[in-house]
């Protein structure tokens, strides 16, 4: 038998995947199985069972699919949006689960990438051009099959098996040298592979048909065991996968640093006249894309004053959009842009800009809630009042909040404020429950624009951006400004002494014990009391993190980078 | 002695909402609620209130504003399948009339038919070609001779006056679809396992899709009808006939007297039938009588025989004439509002639009241009078959693409090699790669603004695990 040779010669390609224990396990139990079917009666006594228990299951489940189908077909209709872009993808392709990757892939898809214009250019590979011109894993599909029907015939086995463990056939299919060169397929993304395996299922049960009618030994209700063995197959290594992904803590990457790449960082300002140098690429057909977006415009007007208000989602910085919106129909009216993305940003600031600015009111309000009572009064008594709310980034960190969205729903729920805004966040449309929902009355229109997200991104503190720090800085430099000499004196020893441990990366802090040691030689305080009062004072601004040591130990720690500390320290020795 | 105090005791009247009169039995000890005296007041559930509505609003011809098909399915699975809120329903339909109104340039002829006439004749020479436009006017064109076809694509005043008569067509169309409807709702509600659907909306939606005589549920619901016993058809008839005389239609002076004319020979039936139940008697006496065996036998197959080729009783025979009635009527006035001319006048069915709008997957359009630029940019280079994508995408789909590698945790440097391999190759594809080592500030600082991107958006967001790691947050394809 062929089979256990194309095991054989397909170990050679297994590291391709990574398998873990049980599905070795589960995979030679199968096998197990299907030798154990040359007994015949035992064969058809197991399909019968089987059979039946199909069409137990088939009954129940007819109404609910027949259901979904129905539901998936209306709502499913969006084929043709006015843009043309195909947002008609299923859900299945973008929740899909991932499956376990080594390392060294996104090395391999980027050379892969790097080659792609020549597979552009030229698509004519040798053997079925208009195939491999379509997809390259439909190609692939068109092989295996092959493969797999040759690898059959080889075996001369009367019937087929159907119940031959899917991963094992995928695992025979997949080592043909032949197809690793014709279809240049790398077997490296993810979705690609969901992709493959639907189609896989898919293919597989149209060559059962053939197969059915060429042998007479197969017959129909095997089909159907396969199609429900593969279905269950599929469930397990879906929740297998997820939990292989997410079970270890070990996690296989490499160690190398940025340190290492001797490569220095950037910081902000450098990065921001470096992008402004480098081109943006298709700039004319984000224009184009923008344009469509803005002529829109007089219908949001239309639509705001009805009574919805606006929110715009998809890919790419909307600010410009919304600045444009702006300045070419609310420049007579009054309104109101918040930059959500400002990292300070929060409700109360937006509340009182309505009542200071807008309603000319001075005084203070106890709580949020007061104030928006106040707004609502207002608004609903004087009925030319009306205002224009612009928010960038209404999923910001510092607006995403329960509360702080509550409000703003509120706020968008008076008649005469008129309320549009962005989202960026994949999850933005968590924020918001029924009840928001129904008080802000969203229309939602998808504007991609494909900008990019620069003043968005210029709060965020990002990953790779050497932090300046200003805004730690300045902020350290206030707080430290309010308070005695002694204090000072007290936080200066403190950072001198982490600045001098700054090359060891284990460094836990500097004791209690030793810290008070140091400030009483520095004639700083005079008893373990009040150093404990002045440090519970640093606490208290977030100027210190004490933690305490495996040995019951108090270490202190300045939460703030290194570079950060020494700016301070130049800054401090200036002013003294 | 209560009694006496009852002046001075304050009656304090709570009015509130509560899911389940149990809560409030949960929350207060025993003590107090003994103390209460708790009434009830249900409210009607939601899918009662969306009844009411579609009733008011989309079952009649008050409202000349109609609502295709698609849009009415979308509106109402968006209520069953997602929030079950007659609100959203509304809002729903409200924003239909909008987008119909700022889309549709003849939507100005969607009006009570008292203004139709002043409408159409002060239509300007554009808004006639508008007409002339129309898919289903071309059909109706199409179906005219050839001298009337001319003078509707040439003479505006001949087309206005065509028009105004199509559209009072319409209108008549409408009063006389509701009624009908609604006599079929009559009928199909009530048969066992409701194939044309329990809801008059299910009914109204199948009749909006196709002509509904060609599906299978109708067949078998007609099937169903001929079955049914004679008190249920009288009282179903009634209700038509009252469903008839008070619709606004005019031509249903003759349906109302042919239904009439049904319920009085249901009423003489009864009577016959009674004479029949006599002459049956009397058989079974004749039956009683011979004592014969032979005869007995011989009684009792032709009995047998009678009856098995006896032909239909007189009531099967008008049950069967009024179930072919009611056939003749829904194929007469329920032809579906797409193929009657001028129909895109009063009827919405951009239904993608409002799905937009209403029922948007942000996730999915992020999810499109992350993989597939191309959908928004048009430009060739963009152009990837398969799953792929061009190395000349926008950096974030790169760095997205090559993100999507990854396990849990992504190395920072071995994404900005594998990036900036990838741009290196898409700018000038035949330098070298040894060479270029180092990496390019430029592409360090795309780099940089890529990953902050994608940490905007929430698919990555830096991780202490490991120095210059950053951790994914969503897994698989997205």
């Amino acid at each position: 038998m062929s089979r256990p040779e194309g095991m054989r010669s397909s170990s050679r390609f297994l590291q391709v995947k990574f398998v873990p224990d049980e599905d070795v396990l589960k995979h030679i139990s199968d096998d197990a199985g299907t030798k154990g079917r040359k007994d015949k009666a035992q064969l058809s006594v197991s399909m019968k069972r089987f059979v039946k228990k199909l069409e137990n299951i088939s009954d129940n489940e007819a109404p609910e699919i027949l259901e979904e189908k129905n539901y998936v077909a209306v709502l499913g209709i969006c084929a043709q949006d006015p843009m043309g872009n195909g947002s008609n993808i299923s859900g299945g392709e973008v929740y899909s689960f991932q499956t376990p990757k080594r390392s060294s892939k996104m090395a391999e898809l980027a050379s892969e990438l790097a080659q792609t214009p020549e597979r552009n250019v030229a698509p004519d590979h040798s053997k079925c051009p208009e195939k491999m011109a379509k997809t390259p894993q439909s190609s692939k599909m068109f092989f295996l099959l092959i493969h797999v029907f040759s690898l059959l015939f080889q075996s001369k086995k009367k019937e087929f098996v159907s119940t031959t463990p899917y991963r094992l056939r995928k695992r025979l299919a997949a080592p043909d040298p032949d197809l690793e060169s014709e279809s240049e397929y790398s077997p490296s993304c993810s979705e690609e592979e969901e992709e493959e395996d639907q189609k896989e299922v898919s293919t597989v049960l149209s060559g059962q048909k053939t197969l059915a009618k060429t042998q007479a030994a197969s017959t129909p209700p095997t089909r159907n065991s396969l199609a429900k063995k593969i279905k269950e197959r599929k469930m397990g290594n879906l929740v297998q996968e997820y939990f292989e992904a997410h079970s270890s803590s070990k996690v296989l990457t490499s160690d190398r640093t940025l340190q290492k790449l001797r490569k220095r960082r950037l910081n902000q300002q450098t990065l921001h006249d470096l992008l402004k140098n480098a081109p943006l690429a298709y700039a004319a057909e984000i224009r184009d894309l923008n344009q469509q977006h803005e002529s829109l415009f007089s219908k949001w007007m239309l639509q705001l004053h009805l009574g919805f208000n606006i929110v715009l989602y998809g890919l790419g910085s909307k600010r410009d959009l919304l600045e444009k919106f702006r300045t070419s129909l609310l420049q007579d009216s009054v309104h109101l842009v918040v930059n959500g993305y400002f990292p300070s940003i929060t409700v109360r600031s937006i509340l009182n800009s309505i009542t200071e600015q807008v309603l000319d009111h001075i005084g203070t309000f106890r709580s949020p809630l007061d104030q928006l009572e106040f707004i609502a009064k207002r608004f609903k008594e004087d009925s030319s009042l009306e205002l224009y709310v612009l928010i960038h980034n209404l999923d910001s960190q510092m607006l995403r909040g329960e509360r702080s969205q509550q409000i703003l729903a509120q706020l968008s729920s008076l008649p005469s404020i008129y309320l549009i805004a962005s989202i960026d966040h994949i999850n933005a449309p968590l924020m918001w429950d029924q009840a928001k929902l129904s008080l802000y009355n969203w229309l939602w229109y998808e504007t991609t624009t494909f900008n990019p997200y620069v003043e968005e991104t210029s709060y965020e503190n990002s990953l790779l951006v050497q932090q300046s720090g200003s805004l730690a800085l300045s902020s350290l430099m206030h707080v430290l400004h309010s308070l005695t000499l002694n204090a000072r004196g007290i936080f200066r020893l403190l950072a001198q002494h982490q600045l001098e441990k700054k090359d060891n990366p284990s460094y836990p802090g500097l004791s209690f014990q030793d810290f008070y040691q140091q400030c009483r030689e520095a004639f700083l305080v005079n008893s373990d009391l009040t150093l404990r009062a002045q440090l519970t004072e640093f606490r208290d601004h977030k100027l210190i993190r004490t933690k305490r040591g495996a040995d019951g130990v108090e270490y202190l720690l300045i939460p703030v980078d290194d570079g950060t500390l020494t700016d301070f320290l130049e800054k401090e020795d200036e002013v003294v | 002695l209560p009694s006496l105090h009852i002046h001075e005791l304050p009656l304090v009247l709570i009015f509130g909402i509560a899911t389940s009169p149990m809560i409030i039995h949960r929350l207060l000890p025993h003590s107090v609620s003994s103390l209460l005296r708790i009434e009830l007041f249900q409210s009607l559930s939601c899918k009662e209130h969306l009844s009411t509505i579609i009733d008011k609003l989309l079952l009649t011809s008050r409202f000349p504003f109609k609502l295709g098909e698609k849009v009415l399915q979308v509106l109402i699975n968006i209520f069953l399948y997602h929030d079950f809120s007659v609100q959203n329903f509304i809002k729903g339909f409200q924003l239909c009339i909008v987008e119909h109104f700022y889309s549709q340039p003849l939507s100005v002829l969607c009006c009570q038919l008292i203004d139709i006439k002043k409408r159409v004749y002060s239509l300007s020479h554009d808004q006639c070609e508008n007409i002339r436009r129309l898919p289903s006017f071309r059909r109706y064109v199409e179906k005219q001779e050839s001298g009337k076809q001319i003078e509707l694509l040439t003479n505006d005043s001949f087309l206005k006056e065509e028009t105004e008569k199509l559209l009072e067509d319409l209108h008549v169309y409408h009063e006389n679809y509701v009624s009908i409807l609604r006599c079929l709702h009559v009928f199909t509600s009530s048969l066992p396992k409701y194939p044309l659907g329990k809801q008059i909306r299910e009914l109204h939606c199948a009749c909006l899709e196709n002509q509904v005589w060609e599906t299978e549920e109708y067949e078998s619901s007609l099937q169903l009808a001929r079955m049914l016993n004679k008190t249920d058809l009288v009282t179903m008839l009634q209700q038509c006939v009252e469903i008839l005389m008070s619709s606004s239609g005019k031509e249903f002076d003759k349906t109302v007297e042919k239904l009439k004319e049904f319920l009085t020979q249901f009423q003489n039936l009864e009577a016959e039938a009674s004479q029949e139940r006599d002459v049956s008697v009397s058989s079974q006496k004749e039956l009683q009588k011979k004592t014969d065996l032979y005869h007995l036998q011989k009684t009792l197959l032709e009995l047998k025989e009678s009856r098995r080729s006896k032909k239909l009783t007189k009531f099967e025979v008008l049950r069967f004439e009024v179930v072919d009635y009611i056939d003749s009527l829904v194929r007469k006035y329920l032809v579906p509002a797409a193929g009657r001319t001028l129909h895109e006048i009063v009827y919405f069915n951009a239904a993608t639009v409002l799905r937009g709008h209403l029922n948007a997957a942000p996730r999915t359009a992020l999810h499109t241009a992350l993989n597939n630029p191309h959908c928004y940019l048009k430009n060739q280079a963009l152009k990837c078959d398969g799953g792929g994508i061009s190395n000349k995408a926008p950096d974030i789909c790169i760095v997205y693409k090559l993100h999507l590698e990854c396990g849990r945790l992504i190395n920072l440097v071995d994404w900005l090699e594998a990036f900036s391999t990838v741009v290196m190759a898409a700018e000038e594809p035949n330098a070298d790669a040894a060479s270029s080592d180092q990496v390019d500030d430029i592409i360090h600082a795309r780099f940089i603004r890529a990953v902050s991107e994608l940490e905007l958006l929430g698919f990555i967001k830096p991780s202490k695990q490991k120095t210059d790691h950053v951790a994914r947050l969503t897994w698989g394809g997205c």
